[in-house]
């Protein structure tokens, strides 16, 4: 290493120490970075990502949804979808993998002090809302009611299912869906849009967070529209292929911005100003 | 004029094979047998620059190599515990000393896009930083431009001398040299000896005339808002490029596009991490894992190629054109797609475009 001591392309060598089969396609995996102080100095906000690397297979790039308050591991839920995430799935206990974190900009949880709380997720878009409920879970005395919305095609598709219970005792409302009726099940059945609709929390001195693919999402903005939910109030992370991860290949821009760099949280009321690039 | 140097024809490469022993020299020469035309290489014995024409390709790949390394990795067993695998990892190499001779002013400028990104943002790219730092150019003033040549219409011209570090203008018998910074000045005792007074004097005159070429028609600095009203202007898009195929080639001979991918290379245990030039041309590009893609047809990758250039990197870097206006991508395009129409257009009236 000569001219820069820093390289923000070489990643940290981690070890996995857990992994949890959330559902059939998604993995959450539990990594230490192999530096004790480097994972002891280790520091990220609420909403930032990572770039996880399997060395000979590529990188990829996941939110870090393990909270800030909570340093044991880092923790990162994979759904198998390309090829670095097949790769991933297919790693045990002990293997080796890089970590270039954190990387992005975070959700304004300052802003969102005092404030009641609107979570809104699909599927594996509840994993970057998960690190901002636990990090509030955290911090309860800071937040208002905090009510949740998560849905997944079934049961079978939830993940952090063994985590519910104690969401709920925390004092928060959990609100559950699938989009089809299945055997035993005892919560809601719907789109989560249909269900948003539903519950229907009122704007009153709140903030909505909703991630999840991209089709419920719009639906979901048009349901927060519907509540009359003002632009500000409205906040999502973005997605786009990425390589670098650092505001340079060029692949993730919406014209001026660099979901990268400038992400990958956006209130509505950014996106608006961006060019219709979705 | 500050330090100069006066380089006859014949001696030129003996200059050349001098800076050679304590750099990598890029010079433009024919490859191929011709057959591919003037491409920057590296310096060998006997082998002259070939100075009268633009050559083809850029020397971008001096700062930035088509691929390079970031990093090797070794999968290894732990000796202590035979059970474990290890990876050792290594990064950064030291990268030799260069100069670029003979390049034109629109090739070094595009490097101030380059130092924009990997430079001045939120993170430095070290690799490029370090070639930045030990590369140094001595660019030929402009007297050739051809019908495909517009510097002047994006705020440079045949006589830019930013981004260089010796300024070369040829004059009777040869070629004068002028250090344009302190860099450049320690160079000039191993290019020649210095050069007289009335040589000083035809140069200046060569410079001048030069300066005052004006090389494209109109101003093409002005179109971020006309970019952004034009937009969503599907059928403009659509129409302008109809006829592209994709090829990519726009993107590979540009002074300014620094796109690039990272993939991983690897055999047996040991492996490399390559970062190789990429193209916002291809449908790949954009593409997700989930199959969603952004940017989906080629209307609207040639848009952000448009917007990159004349909107959107202005917007965000006080009003800075990515674009040398070198003509590159108008002589290679296979197709004949002209950047400088499609953004001329942009401030018509909807329906009196017409691609041609």
């Amino acid at each position: 290493m000569t001219a820069s001591a820093h390289n923000p392309y070489r990643p940290e060598l981690a070890t996995i120490q857990e992994i949890i089969q959330e559902t059939p396609t998604i993995r959450t995996f539990r990594v230490v970075l192999n530096d004790e102080e480097k994972m002891r100095r280790f520091s990220f906000q609420p909403g930032q990502v990572g770039q996880l690397s399997v060395f000979g297979v590529g990188e990829s790039t996941f939110v870090i949804n393990s909270p800030p308050t909570r340093k044991d591991y880092l923790q990162f839920s994979v759904m198998r979808a390309g090829e670095v995430t097949q790769r991933l799935h297919q790693l045990s206990l002990g293997d080796q993998i890089g970590v270039r974190a954190p990387l992005g900009n975070s959700f304004p949880i300052e802003d969102m002090k005092g404030h009641n709380i609107l979570f809104v997720g699909g599927g594996i878009g509840m994993a970057p809302l998960r690190t901002l409920l636990l990090y509030m879970l955290d911090n309860r005395q800071d937040y208002g009611n905090i009510t949740v919305i998560y849905g997944a095609r079934s049961p079978e598709d939830l993940s952090y299912g063994y985590e519910f219970d104690k969401w709920r005792t925390s004092g928060m409302d959990l609100v559950l869906t699938i989009d089809r009726e299945s055997p035993g099940w005892k919560e809601r059945v719907g789109f989560v849009p249909t269900i948003l609709a539903e519950v229907a929390p009122t704007p009153f001195n709140r903030i909505a967070i909703t991630c999840g693919p991209p089709i419920m999402i719009k639906f979901v903005l048009a349901g927060l529209k519907e509540l009359e939910y003002e632009d500000h109030q409205i906040i999502t992370t973005l997605e786009r292929r990425m390589k670098c991860g650092i505001g340079i290949c060029g692949r993730c821009n919406i014209g001026t911005k660099y979901v990268c760099v400038d992400g990958p949280v956006f209130s509505y009321e950014q996106l608006r100003h961006m060019v219709p690039e979705l | 004029m500050s330090g100069t140097a006066y380089i006859t024809h014949n001696e030129l490469t003996s200059a050349l094979e001098r800076l050679s022993k304590e750099m990598d020299v890029w010079i433009p020469v024919e490859t191929g047998d011709k057959k591919w035309g003037i491409q920057f290489s590296k310096y060998q014995p006997g082998k002259a620059p070939l100075l009268e024409r633009q050559s083809t390709t850029l020397p971008k790949k001096v700062l930035f190599p088509q691929v390079e390394t970031l990093l090797r990795f070794c999968y290894q067993k732990d000796v202590e515990d035979r059970s474990r695998v290890t990876i050792d990892l290594k990064d950064l190499e030291d990268m030799a000393p260069a100069m670029v001779f003979g390049a034109r002013p629109c090739d070094v400028r595009g490097f101030l896009t380059f130092d924009q990104v990997f430079l001045n943002g939120l993170h430095k790219d070290p690799y490029y930083a370090q070639r930045r730092e030990k590369t140094l150019f001595a660019t030929l003033v402009c007297e050739t431009p051809d019908s495909a040549c517009f510097c002047s219409s994006v705020g440079s011209g045949p006589a830019d001398q930013a981004g260089s570090d010796l300024w070369i203008i040829p004059i009777e018998g040869g070629y004068l040299i002028e250090s344009l910074n302190e860099r450049g000045e320690k160079l000039l005792p191993k290019m020649g000896k210095e050069a007289t007074q009335d040589q000083i004097e035809s140069a200046q005159r060569f410079q001048e005339k030069a300066a005052n070429e004006r090389v494209g028609e109109g101003d093409l600095t002005r179109y971020v808002r006309a970019f952004e009203e034009r937009f969503s202007d599907k059928a403009y898009w659509r129409d302008m490029v109809s006829k592209c195929i994709s090829c990519g080639i726009c993107t590979y001979v540009c002074p300014t596009c620094y796109c690039f991918t990272i993939t991983d290379e690897m055999k047996e245990l040991e492996g490399e991490r390559l970062r190789s030039w990429d193209s916002c041309m291809f449908h790949q590009y954009t593409q997700e894992a989930s199959g969603h893609n952004p940017r989906p047809t080629k209307f609207e990758r040639y848009r952000n190629r448009v917007g990159h250039k004349f909107s959107y990197f202005p917007d965000k870097y006080n009003g800075m054109i990515s674009c040398c206006g070198c003509g590159r991508c108008i002589r290679s395009c296979p197709v004949s797609v002209d950047i400088r129409q499609i953004v001329r257009q942009l401030k018509e009236e909807a329906g009196d475009c017409v691609s041609t």
